[in-house]
């Protein structure tokens, strides 16, 4: 099972390093929305300070949404979904794997340019480690939601707008959280709590959303 | 145990008899819930005193409380449906959480419409971002999603089956919801008790706002029995049955 899910992995990454311009979309969404609100609002210094990790954080959920939607699309239309489907390994797993290379390409690289964005929203310098672990811990769980999505509107023709309006919602306790847990550490408080909190709901999502996510694309793939 | 004590359940399966059995019980819930809201709007509008804080204001409650309760009452009523047509793989059970979606996101937008006319002689503002209003309003969303994802299958085996993992998804994550939104802000009051002797209402006003939930969750049974009707109607659309009853 371990080779068949290393070779899944492998897949996964070597498709995405084939289409290096498509995979980065998600990450120059995320440069480019956060640079709106300063242009949008003003960019006196105290309030990119005081709006920053509200911003870099639905940035940052924003931009991963964009990614997950072709998430299951491509092994849908060729009919690879139905392979994986067909496969001794329990299509949980694969789907756990499959969201896991999938965060690796898109998730990561929002992940390790948020300090650069925090930096652009005058964040404080001293936080940025915990404005990057609320991310790391939150980026994966929302990942996870939005595979739930992604999965269950990969046969539809009208995807693109839906899967954000179903898993937006559900969202929320995630960015709450993440901003929190970033907003405090950037008053100089300790952000534990909160990035406990983030790190409970991503436990609870690596648990759950594999049953759900193939539940959904057992769904997708009977229509 | 005999073992066909649960034959009465499978009939349950059948939509002609769920058809027949919803038209049966429809008037039924109407009528009592009419009653039900005559008693509790006369108590609640004429004979209960205003409130010693709010005056006449707060008698929305009557509107608000049942409201906000059936709006999560029937995401719950959903969700269960929502599983048995998943595990059991019955079909009515889709058609049933089909049927109350639409009633859920109407009460929902009537507790969160309420809530705000109520909140702007009260706290002085039509909107605040507190905890109970947030997750009303994340809870309308999850609703709206729904539908929109039930309505989006041209196959409306697999919007059925499509929507059941989206509430129930919606399930697990609604506590989460509540609690995160609750952590992070909260204007609203905390939970009123009526009974007992800490009673924090008089019971001049309790007995009037319970005959209002009953009467509004008769309401809500009525509307869904017709819905489901219409949904089955709908489904069956082509079955000799459903001709005859059409007719």
């Amino acid at each position: 099972m371990t080779r068949a899910l290393l070779a899944l992995a492998g897949r996964d990454l070597r498709l995405a390093y084939r289409r290096r311009g498509e995979v980065l979309t998600p990450a120059m969404f995320f440069i480019l929305v956060t640079t709106l609100f300063p242009l949008g609002l003003s960019p006196q210094q105290e309030l990119l300070r005081s709006i920053a990790p509200g911003v870099v954080w639905v940035a940052a959920l924003l931009a991963g949404l964009i990614g997950q939607e072709s998430l299951f699309k491509g092994d849908f239309e060729d009919g690879s979904l139905e392979q994986l489907l067909l496969s001794p390994v329990p299509l949980q797993i694969i789907a756990l794997v499959r969201v896991l290379a999938h965060w690796i390409v898109t998730g990561l690289p929002i992940v390790i340019l948020a300090p650069l964005m925090g930096l652009f929203m005058n964040y404080p310098s001293d936080a940025m480690g915990d404005l990057v672990s609320s991310l790391l811990l939150g980026t994966f769980t929302l990942s996870l939601l939005g595979a739930v999505g992604a999965a269950l509107t990969v046969g539809l023709r009208q995807s693109g707008m839906l899967m954000p309006i179903l898993v937006l919602p559900l969202a929320v306790p995630v960015l709450i959280f993440g901003a929190q847990a970033a907003a405090q550490a950037a008053r100089g408080e300790d952000p534990a709590g909160a990035l406990y909190l983030l790190a409970a709901m991503l436990v609870l999502g690596l648990t759950l959303a594999p049953f759900a996510i193939a539940a959904a694309i057992r769904v997708s793939l009977e229509s | 145990m005999d073992k066909y004590s649960w034959a009465w359940f499978h009939r349950f399966a059948s939509p002609p008899y769920v058809y027949r059995v919803a038209g049966l019980l429809a008037p039924w819930f109407a009528w009592a819930a009419a009653l039900s809201i005559a008693a509790g709007l006369y108590g609640g509008l004429w004979s209960s005193p205003p409130d010693y804080q709010q005056g006449d204001g707060f008698r929305i409650i009557y509107i608000h409380v049942p409201s906000a309760y059936l709006s999560m009452m029937c995401y719950g009523l959903m969700a269960v449906a929502s599983a048995v047509g998943l595990i059991w793989r019955l079909k009515l059970a889709h058609a049933v959480a089909v049927a109350a979606a639409p009633l859920g996101a109407s009460f929902t937008f009537l507790a969160l419409i309420t809530g705000s006319l109520w909140g702007k002689p009260m706290w002085g503002t039509y909107w605040v971002w507190d905890a109970r209003l947030t997750s009303e309003l994340i809870l309308l969303f999850l609703y709206l999603g729904f539908i929109a994802l039930n309505n989006a299958y041209e196959d409306p085996r697999s919007g059925d089956r499509a929507g059941a993992v989206l509430a129930l998804v919606g399930v697990v994550n609604l506590p989460i919801i509540h609690y995160s939104v609750v952590w992070w802000n909260s204007l609203h009051q905390g939970s009123t008790k009526f009974f007992g002797d800490s009673a924090q209402m008089a019971t001049s006003m309790v007995v009037p706002l319970l005959a209002m939930i009953l009467g509004i969750t008769l309401l809500f049974a009525a509307c869904l029995a017709k819905r489901l009707q219409a949904e089955l109607l709908a489904r069956e659309s082509s079955a000799s049955w459903a001709e005859e009853a059409a007719r």
